[in-house]
């Protein structure tokens, strides 16, 4: 059976059963690396009440296929899953999965790093927390094109 | 020609709308965004130069160097902040 690799949805997801079915789709797997991004209740010094995740419905979709296709040719991997919500988030709660498989570690670990790094500057989301100080965009981080640059790539996000 | 432009996040929140029809006359996506910002107002605020605005193109972030075609999606937002 064939996974969708790109889940784009308000609702929750539950990492184990996703794993599970990404492991389960090719017998020679022997590794999944897997990383979950969260909200945090703090940010630049503010409480961090709710955050309100905006995208941009169909390139979202396309650029992370785009990204996933990138990782299968750069790195050795059997398969890929990458789920984001959006809308209304509060602290604690998941933001974003990603999830690779490989025979060996080695690959897996590179490939989920690679896309994270690539989701954060070439993915269109954008965050919003509603701060006691009121509502405020979330700035993009220098750091995050400096990531995605030791992969090769130009992010020029900021 | 004529053309969708969208907006999104800040940018969306400053014109007041998240798409619209655009007859425009610019051929490439730098001479489209000075054309919006020369509507002044909120266009102005929204997509002055200095501004960090990312564009895409048919839904594939693009430079502002590249040409407009006849029924293009543009987009203009600032830089993403997902993941």
């Amino acid at each position: 059976m064939t996974i969708a690799r790109v889940a784009i949805q308000t609702h929750d997801f539950n990492v184990a059963d996703e794993i599970e079915a990404l492991r389960r789709a090719n017998r020679q797997v022997g590794a999944v690396c897997s990383f979950i991004g969260t909200v945090r209740d703090r940010n630049e010094g503010s409480d961090v009440r709710t955050m309100e995740l905006e995208h941009y419905p169909g390139m979202t979709e396309k650029s992370i296929e785009a990204m996933i296709d990138e990782a299968m040719r750069r790195f050795d991997i059997f398969g890929a899953r990458v789920i984001h919500r959006v809308g209304l988030l509060q602290p604690l709660d998941q933001i974003v999965l990603v999830a690779v498989t490989s025979a060996h570690r080695g690959e897996s670990f590179q490939a989920c790093e690679f896309l994270m790094d690539y989701l954060k500057t070439q993915a269109p989301f954008w965050k919003k927390e509603d701060t006691p100080e009121g509502a405020r965009w979330v700035d993009a981080r220098v750091s995050d094109d400096a990531a995605l640059a030791r992969w090769g790539i130009a992010a020029q996000n900021v | 020609m004529k053309i969708t432009v969208k907006y999104f996040a800040s940018i969306r929140e400053l014109i007041g709308q998240g798409a619209e029809p655009v007859d425009t006359a610019a051929t490439t996506l730098q001479a489209l965004r000075d054309e919006l910002i020369a509507r002044g107002g909120a266009y102005d605020e929204a997509l002055a130069r200095g501004k960090a605005v990312r564009v895409a193109l048919n839904q594939v972030m693009s430079a502002e160097s590249v040409a407009l075609t006849d029924g293009a999606e543009v987009a203009f937002f600032p830089p993403v902040t997902g993941g």
